[in-house]
């Protein structure tokens, strides 16, 4: 780890004017922060603890019927949280699918929304990679691509982003409440993280001294209708290859409501606004969910290794829908699908 | 490498260490891991891969379990550490995770023990596992390259009876 200076913020105005400062990184739970610096990749001047901050470690109700999650709650919080468990099951189950109990304790919400989006060769300073050193290339389009994005790649970085919270919060058209210089703003989740294009250094919206304070949740939640489906290598402890979170309002045989998202597939959690659009007003049948995977896909582009993602997207689209539209989420304890 | 930072370097850190009042410098960039092993020579707690992935390095935090490896000590300023050095009762009795490792035989190189045990006395508290399929679901941030799972899922297991007794 490099040398750096730590100083530890005692509101969100200093936190932001520290943060805003050209060396400085903010750390929270420190989960990817910390494991980033020990491989160099991030060599930070100064440290800007934020886990002291007063009003960002509470999960409260909404005027609006929602919750708000502030930026310091763990991940294991919102996840064992009542209200959470009860009214957005969906983003209960997309944290207990991801990393362990112990980082779940660790992680919080800021962070898990901007652990950045990476892969090995972004770990691995003795290569070249456009997200680590712009202008140097990208090693993993020629190279080892498995894990890598089928979808909303650029020539310049085919990195996914890796949390599964995430693929919840997009479903649920979350809203990223930020505090920084030019003062407070509402950031949609769509609109957080971004795609690589030209600017792969670049994983989120979030601006130079930008404090993220909270996540909003709509009232909408899907309690009865929802699951999260995701992909791996093993059972446990890995990182999604494909994920899909579905959130679904049903009357009778018939979808209302319907949004999908998905998860390591892309530079950011994948939603397209055509598919979910075509399930509105639908009896839920597997030819319709095929035809929504199918759309979702249609701009697909495998890399060698990791083609195999397109079919097996394609597949997990059409059983995380008929999971979500019988109302028999996928266990994230007994991992068997159904 | 342990860091070895002086002076300037170091900022106060207050620490309660297996119920011990601790009141310590650390270099800002020194982990909770190398601060226990390193300076307060308290090596039970294992460090295997030093980047969260095996969970040997595992200690609880103010009473929940954590990857000290990932956790910068200075961070955790007033926090209350117990390691696997902590866990046994005044006398030196083991603590019923401890003996209950023992007499399942619950490994086999041991490396992996301290962190699995620590693991487990925080299931085992936070009462969200029951069945072995849970149990392995929330031990799945304690890797044992022995291979000594069955017989970890049977000691939690007993210590899980035993207490709904
Ligand atoms: C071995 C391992 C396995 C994992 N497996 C999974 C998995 O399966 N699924 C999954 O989803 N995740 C997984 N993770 C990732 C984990 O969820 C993230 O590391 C964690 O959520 C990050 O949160 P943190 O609070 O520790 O962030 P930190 O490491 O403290 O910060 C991460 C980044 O966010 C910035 N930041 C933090 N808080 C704020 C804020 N409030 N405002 C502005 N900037 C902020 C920091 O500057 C830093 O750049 C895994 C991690 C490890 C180490
Ligand atoms: S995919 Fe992105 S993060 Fe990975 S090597 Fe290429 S530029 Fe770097
Ligand atoms: S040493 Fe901390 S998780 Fe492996
Ligand atoms: S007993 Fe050897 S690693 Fe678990």
């Amino acid at each position: 780890m490099n040398r750096f200076s730590y100083v530890r913020a005692t509101d969100v105005a200093q936190a932001a004017r520290e943060a805003g400062a050209p060396a400085a990184k903010i750390i929270a739970g420190g989960t990817n922060l910390v494991d980033l610096m020990k491989y160099d990749v991030e060599r930070p001047g100064r440290l800007v603890d934020i886990t002291r901050l007063p009003g960002l470690r509470a999960i409260e109700d909404a005027a609006d019927g929602g919750l708000r999650i502030g930026a310091l709650v763990t991940n294991t919080e919102v996840a064992y949280d009542r209200r959470v468990e009860a009214r957005y099951p969906l983003l209960s189950s997309t944290i207990l699918a991801g990393a362990t109990p112990q980082l779940r304790n660790s992680a919080t919400t800021g962070g898990n929304l901007l652990q950045r989006t990476r892969c090995y060769y972004f770990y691995d300073v003795g290569t070249p990679c456009n997200k680590r050193e712009p202008g140097t290339g990208c090693p993993a389009i020629p190279g080892v691509n498995r894990i890598h994005a089928v979808l909303g790649a650029s020539e310049h970085c085919i990195a996914t982003h890796p949390s599964d919270m995430c693929v919840a919060m997009a479903a649920l058209e979350a809203v990223v409440r930020v505090s920084g210089p030019g003062g407070e703003r509402a950031i949609p989740f769509a609109e957080f993280h971004r795609l690589p294009g030209d600017a792969p250094e670049r994983d989120t919206n979030l601006g130079r001294g930008e404090v993220v304070t909270a996540v909003e949740l709509p009232a909408r939640g899907f309690p009865a209708h929802y699951t999260y489906l995701k992909l791996r290598d093993r059972h446990s402890y890995a990182f999604a290859l494909v994920s899909v979170a579905v959130g679904m309002e049903m009357d009778g045989g018939r979808i209302g409501e319907a949004r999908f998202a998905l998860g390591g597939v892309a530079h950011k959690p994948w939603r397209d606004p055509e598919a979910e659009a075509m399930l509105r007003g639908q009896a839920a049948s597997r030819d319709l969910f095929e035809r929504a995977a199918e759309r979702t896909l249609r701009g697909a582009k495998g890399y060698g290794h990791n083609t195999f993602k397109i079919e097996l997207a394609r597949r997990a689209i059409v059983r995380a829908l008929e999971q979500a539209a019988a109302g028999t989420p996928q266990s994230q304890v007994d991992k068997r699908i159904r | 490498m342990p860091d070895h930072p002086t002076g300037s370097d170091t900022l106060p850190l207050s620490l309660t260490v297996n119920g011990e009042a601790r009141q310590l410098r650390v270099a800002p960039w020194t982990t909770l891991l190398d601060l226990l092993r390193e300076d307060l020579g308290l090596i039970g707690t294992k460090k295997g891969c030093d980047h969260g992935q095996c969970g040997s390095c595992t200690v609880l935090l103010d009473g929940k379990r954590a990857n000290a490896c990932l956790v910068l000590a200075v961070v955790k300023e007033g926090s209350n550490v117990t390691t696997i050095e902590g866990l046994a009762g005044p006398g030196g009795a083991l603590h019923p995770m401890q003996a209950a490792f023992v007499e399942h035989d619950a490994f086999q190189c041991g490396y992996c023990t301290p962190g699995q045990i620590c693991s487990a006395v925080a299931l085992v508290e936070e009462g969200r596992a029951r069945t072995p399929d849970e149990i392995r679901e929330h031990m799945s941030g304690n890797i044992c390259r022995c291979g000594a799972y069955p017989n970890i899922v049977a000691a939690i297991e007993q210590v899980l009876a035993e207490n709904a007794r």
